[in-house]
C-alpha cells in the first residue's frame, strides 16, 4: 500500500465515457503510453486514475485517440499541502535524528577533550585510537551531513557557492587536518599535534539542530494560508438525477446543481436556485451579521450556511472561485521582493565567495604574523570563519517577515498586492479619500421632509414623481415612500429639467421638485423655505423645493449617510501620522459638512472622475507620499497614480487585479489596518536586517581572531558552529513574533 | 623560510583561484533552451537548479516545471523577481512555473535566501 502510495498518479475526468465496453477501451489504451503502470476507469464518477510516470498530456491524448474527452483532475491544493506537511514533518525527524548522531559522537570527544586535554597525538597507540575515532567520524560526517557535502560539490560545478560550500569546507578542513596529524604527526610542530574530530561532528550536528528547528518556525509562518484553505470543505454534494451524492471538491463542474445544509460551507462559487438562508461572511468580508440569501443571490465560496437548506448552481469552480484566487494573491505577495532588501540580495550575491576569501587570508595573516602553535591557529581561524559566517540570516530577513505579515493582512481582510506595496504603505504621508462609498454608504437616503400639510401625503406624491426619474437621489425619495408603505399615485408627462429638476403630473396634481432656480423659473414663492434649506445644507444635506399645483408645499431633504464606523477610522489614519484628503463629486457645501463631522481638514469638491487622479498627481508633485482608497471601479486611474492604491468594497474582482492593496470589508479602517501592519513588518524586517548584518559583521572578524590580544584566545569553531545554527533560527523566530499583530482597533 | 613562502603563495593562489572561479570565469555551460510548447523539467536538487541556465525565446509565455528534490525549507519557492513570478515547489512533484512573455535579456530566478540559483535568457 505504501508503495502503491508512493507512485505517482494522475486523475483525469473523462468524457463521453458510459459503459463497460468504453473502460476496456480507455484502460486499453492506455497501456501503451509509456510510463504508464497501472490505468484504472471509475464508471460511477467518470475518472481515470493513472500509476506510473507517464506524462498527463500523454494520457490525455490516448484517451482522446479511443475516441473519449479527458482532462486531468488536479490533486486539490488542501491535499497538497497535507502532502508537503508529511514531507516536512519526516524531514524534521530525519533531521533531529541526524542532529541527535553527530551530537553524540561530538559531546563525548568534547568533554573527554576538556577533562582529560588529551586531544594530542604524540604517540603510536595514539595514532591508533584517534585514527579509528576519525574513521567514525567520517562515517558520522557522510551520514548526517552527505547531503553538505554533495551539495557543495554540486555548486562548485555550477560556478556557484553557498550555505552547503560553507559548511562542507568548514568540516571537511576540520576532518582533513586531524586526519594529517594522525597520519603524519612528525610534519607538525608537537604544539600543533591536535586532533579537531569533535569540531567537524559537533557542527554537523548543530547545523541539523537549527534546520530542524527552522523548519518547525517556517511551518507556523504559512499558517494563514492554511486557515484560508481550510475555508473549504474537501467534497461537494452535488444533486444529479434526482439523487444528492458527496463528490470530491475538484470534480464539481461549472453547471453542477449542489446542495448546502444547514451549517456546512459553501463549497463554490455560485447563484441560489432554491430555498434561503443566513450565510456568514466575515471570513471575507469581515462583515461580522450574516447576509440573508435567497433564489438569484450569489453564494461565494468558504463562506458558512446558517440556517437554511440551499440548492445552486456551480458559477466559478477550482482556481477560478474568488477564494482560490484570495489565497492565490496571498501566496504570491508573500514570496515577493521587497525594495528594501535590496542591499542584502547584493550581498547575498557575493557573499560565499567573499567569505571564502576572507578565511583563506585570515589564515594566511596568522601564519605569518601570529603565535605559535602557527598550524592548529591557521586551522581554528579558517574552520570558525567558514562556520561562523552565515547566508542564511541575511536571506531569510525579509522573506520570512513579508511571509508572515502579508498573512496576517490577509487574516484582517487586507489583501496586500506585493512586497513592493508593503513597503510603500508604510511610508505614505497623505491619503487621499474618496467620499462615496468610502467614508459614506455610497446609498443616499431622505432625511427629512417637512411641509405644513400631511408629510406622507407629500411623500407619496414626490415619490409618485420621482419614479419616472433615473437621478440617485429619486431613488431615496421612492425608497423612503415604500419604506412607509405608501401607494405612488400613477405618473403622466414626466419631464426632467436639467440642472433644475424635475416635473410631471402626480395622480391628477401638477407637481415639482428641484432646486431654487427650478422654483425661480416657474414663478413659485418659496422664500419661507430658503432658510431651512440652507440650514439643511450646513449639515450635509440636498435639500429640494416641493412644489404642488403652482404653491410651495414643502422641502425634502436627502443625505448620503456617513458609515458609522468612518469618524474612528478618520481619527486612527490621523493618528498615524498621515494628512487626510477627501474627494468627491458631491458640492462643496455638501463636502465640508461631511469633513467636518469626520474631522477632516481638506476637501477637494465638485471633481470630475479624472480630476481625482489629477489630485493625486499633484500631490505627489509637493513631495507627498500618497496613497489613495476609494471603490476601486470609478476611481481606478487615481488608484493607479497613487503610490499606494486601497480598494475599499469587498474585493471585487476588479479591484483584486488592480489594486496595491485590496481591503475585503468596507470599512476604512481596513487602510488604518493595511498602514499599522505595513509598518509592523516593515520594522520586523529591519530588524531582522540589521541583525543579520551585525551578526555576520561581528562574528565574521571574531572568528578571525581579532579579539585573541585581548582574550588570549581563538574562537573554538563549535561555538561558531552553534551561533551559525542560531542566527537563522532567530530571524523566523523573530519574523514570527509578527503573528501577534493586532491593528489598534482592535486593541481598545 | 621555503614553507613560509609555499604557504603563502598557495593561499594567494587559493584566493585568486576563488575569485576566478566563482566570480570572472564566464559561465559558458550549455545553456538549455525551451520553446513554447515544449516541457523543460528543471530539477532542484542539492543547492542548484539544474539546468540553472534557460533560453526561452523572446515575447512568447512558457510553463517550467520545477521539480524539487530537496525537503529542507530553502528550496521551497522559486522566484523571478523582475518577472514579478513566484511559486511553492511541492516537494519529489512537478510543479507548474508559469512565465510570462518577456522582452529579451537575462532574468535570474532564486530561491528565498538566494542560495539556489539560475538564469533565464530570453532572446
Amino acid at each position: 500500500m505504501a508503495e502503491e502510495s508512493n507512485r505517482p498518479a494522475h486523475r483525469f475526468r473523462l468524457e463521453g465515457a458510459s459503459c463497460a465496453g468504453c473502460v476496456r477501451k480507455i484502460e486499453s489504451a492506455l497501456n501503451d503510453v509509456p510510463g504508464v503502470d497501472e490505468a484504472r476507469v471509475n464508471l460511477g464518477d467518470r475518472t481515470l486514475t493513472v500509476r506510473g510516470d507517464a506524462d498527463p498530456q500523454a494520457c490525455v491524448a490516448a484517451v482522446q485517440g479511443a475516441g473519449y474527452g479527458a482532462e486531468e483532475v488536479r490533486t486539490s491544493e488542501r491535499e497538497q499541502r497535507e502532502q508537503q506537511r508529511a514531507e516536512e514533518q519526516q524531514h524534521y525527524h530525519q533531521l533531529l535524528w541526524h542532529s541527535a548522531l553527530a551530537l553524540g559522537l561530538g559531546v563525548p570527544l568534547m568533554a573527554w577533550g576538556l577533562i582529560t586535554g588529551e586531544m594530542g597525538v604524540n604517540s603510536v597507540p595514539q595514532q591508533l585510537a584517534w585514527g579509528g575515532v576519525g574513521l567514525v567520524t567520517l562515517a558520522v560526517l557522510v551520514f548526517c551531513g552527505g547531503h553538505f557535502y554533495t551539495g557543495a560539490w554540486r555548486a562548485f560545478r555550477h560556478h556557484n557557492a553557498n550555505m552547503d560550500t560553507l559548511i562542507a569546507l568548514g568540516t571537511g578542513t576540520a576532518w582533513l587536518f586531524s586526519m594529517l596529524v594522525v597520519a603524519v604527526p612528525q610534519l607538525l610542530p608537537e604544539a600543533a599535534r591536535h586532533v579537531y574530530f569533535e569540531a567537524s561532528a559537533m557542527i554537523i550536528g548543530l547545523i541539523n539542530l537549527g534546520q530542524a528547528l527552522e523548519v518547525r518556525a517556517r511551518g507556523r509562518t504559512s499558517a494563514a494560508v492554511e486557515k484560508l484553505l481550510q475555508l473549504q470543505d474537501p467534497t461537494a454534494r452535488v444533486v444529479r438525477d434526482g439523487g444528492e451524492e458527496d463528490i470530491p471538491l475538484e470534480q464539481v463542474q461549472v453547471g453542477d446543481r449542489l446542495r448546502v445544509r444547514p451549517g456546512e460551507k459553501i463549497p463554490v462559487d455560485g447563484r441560489v436556485l432554491e430555498g434561503g438562508s443566513l450565510v456568514d461572511e466575515s471570513m471575507l468580508t469581515g462583515e461580522p451579521v450574516p447576509v440573508r440569501k435567497s433564489e438569484g443571490d450569489s453564494l461565494t465560496a468558504g463562506t458558512l450556511n446558517k440556517n437554511g437548506s440551499l440548492l445552486f448552481e456551480a458559477e466559478k469552480v477550482g482556481a477560478d472561485t474568488r477564494l482560490a484566487q484570495i489565497i492565490e494573491m496571498v501566496k504570491n505577495a508573500q514570496s515577493s521582493r521587497v525594495p528594501i532588501a535590496k542591499l542584502a540580495d547584493t550581498i547575498s550575491a557575493i557573499f560565499v565567495p567573499t567569505v571564502m576569501i576572507i578565511a583563506v587570508l585570515a589564515a594566511l595573516a596568522w601564519f605569518n604574523w601570529g603565535p605559535d602553535p602557527r598550524a592548529a591557529h591557521m586551522l581554528v581561524v579558517l574552520t570558525a570563519v567558514l562556520i561562523i559566517a552565515c547566508p542564511c540570516a541575511l536571506g531569510l530577513a525579509t522573506p520570512m517577515s513579508v511571509m508572515v505579515g502579508v498573512g496576517k493582512g490577509a487574516e484582517y481582510g487586507v489583501l496586500v498586492r506585493n512586497g513592493k506595496a508593503l513597503q510603500q504603505a508604510s511610508d505614505l504621508t497623505a491619503l487621499v479619500v474618496d467620499k462615496t462609498g468610502t467614508l459614506t454608504e455610497g446609498a443616499p437616503k431622505l432625511t427629512d421632509i417637512e411641509t405644513a400639510g400631511d408629510a406622507d401625503q407629500l411623500l407619496a406624491l414626490l415619490a409618485g414623481l420621482e419614479q419616472g426619474s433615473e437621478h440617485p437621489l429619486a431613488e431615496a425619495v421612492v425608497t423612503a415612500a415604500r419604506e412607509k408603505n405608501l401607494a405612488l399615485p400613477p405618473l403622466e408627462d414626466f419631464e426632467a429639467i436639467t440642472a433644475h429638476g424635475v416635473r410631471g403630473t402626480v395622480g391628477g396634481k401638477k407637481v415639482l421638485l428641484g432646486n431654487g432656480k427650478l422654483m425661480q423659473r416657474e414663478h413659485i414663492d418659496a422664500a419661507s423655505l430658503r432658510e431651512r434649506a440652507e440650514q439643511l445644507a450646513e449639515l450635509g444635506r440636498t435639500a429640494m423645493f416641493a412644489a404642488v399645483d403652482g404653491t410651495a408645499a414643502g422641502i425634502i431633504a436627502v443625505a448620503d449617510p456617513i458609515r458609522d464606523d468612518a469618524k474612528d477610522a478618520v481619527a486612527r489614519l490621523l493618528e498615524l501620522g498621515l494628512r487626510v484628503e477627501m474627494l468627491t463629486g458631491d458640492s462643496s457645501a455638501t463636502a465640508e459638512a461631511v469633513a467636518q463631522q469626520l474631522g477632516i481638514e481638506r476637501v477637494h469638491a465638485d471633481l470630475l472622475p479624472q480630476d481625482k487622479e489629477k489630485i493625486v498627481g499633484d500631490l505627489q508633485q509637493s513631495g507627498e507620499r500618497v496613497g489613495m482608497a476609494g471603490d476601486g471601479i470609478n476611481d481606478a486611474p487615481a488608484l493607479a497614480r497613487a503610490d499606494v492604491g486601497f480598494a475599499i468594497g469587498a474585493g471585487t474582482d476588479v479591484a483584486i487585479e488592480t489594486a496595491d492593496v485590496t481591503l475585503m470589508r468596507s470599512s476604512l479602517h481596513g487602510v488604518a489596518d493595511a498602514i499599522e501592519l505595513s509598518r509592523a513588518t516593515l520594522r520586523n524586517i529591519k530588524q531582522n536586517l540589521f541583525g543579520a548584518f551585525v551578526y555576520n559583521t561581528l562574528g565574521i572578524p571574531i572568528a578571525a581572531g581579532v579579539l585573541y590580544p585581548l582574550t588570549g584566545a581563538l574562537l573554538n569553531p563549535i561555538i561558531a558552529g552553534g551561533a551559525m545554527a542560531l542566527s537563522s533560527v532567530t530571524v523566523v523566530s523573530n519574523a514570527n513574533r509578527l503573528r501577534f499583530f493586532k491593528p489598534s482597533e482592535v486593541q481598545q | 623560510m621555503t614553507s613560509a613562502l609555499i604557504v603563502n603563495l598557495v593561499g594567494l593562489l587559493l584566493v585568486a583561484a576563488i575569485s576566478w572561479w566563482f566570480w570572472l570565469q564566464p559561465r559558458r555551460h550549455r545553456a538549455e533552451a525551451v520553446n513554447a510548447a515544449e516541457k523543460l523539467r528543471v530539477l532542484v536538487r542539492d543547492g542548484v537548479y539544474e539546468p540553472d541556465r534557460i533560453r526561452l525565446p523572446a515575447g512568447e509565455p512558457a510553463t517550467l516545471y520545477f521539480r524539487r528534490e530537496d525537503p529542507t525549507p530553502c528550496a521551497e519557492w522559486v522566484l523571478f523577481p523582475d518577472l514579478e513570478v513566484s511559486a511553492q515547489l511541492a516537494v519529489h512533484r512537478d510543479t507548474a512555473v508559469d512565465i510570462p512573455a518577456a522582452e529579451p535579456g537575462e532574468y535570474p530566478f532564486t530561491c528565498q535566501m538566494q542560495m539556489y540559483r539560475g538564469t533565464l535568457v530570453v532572446e
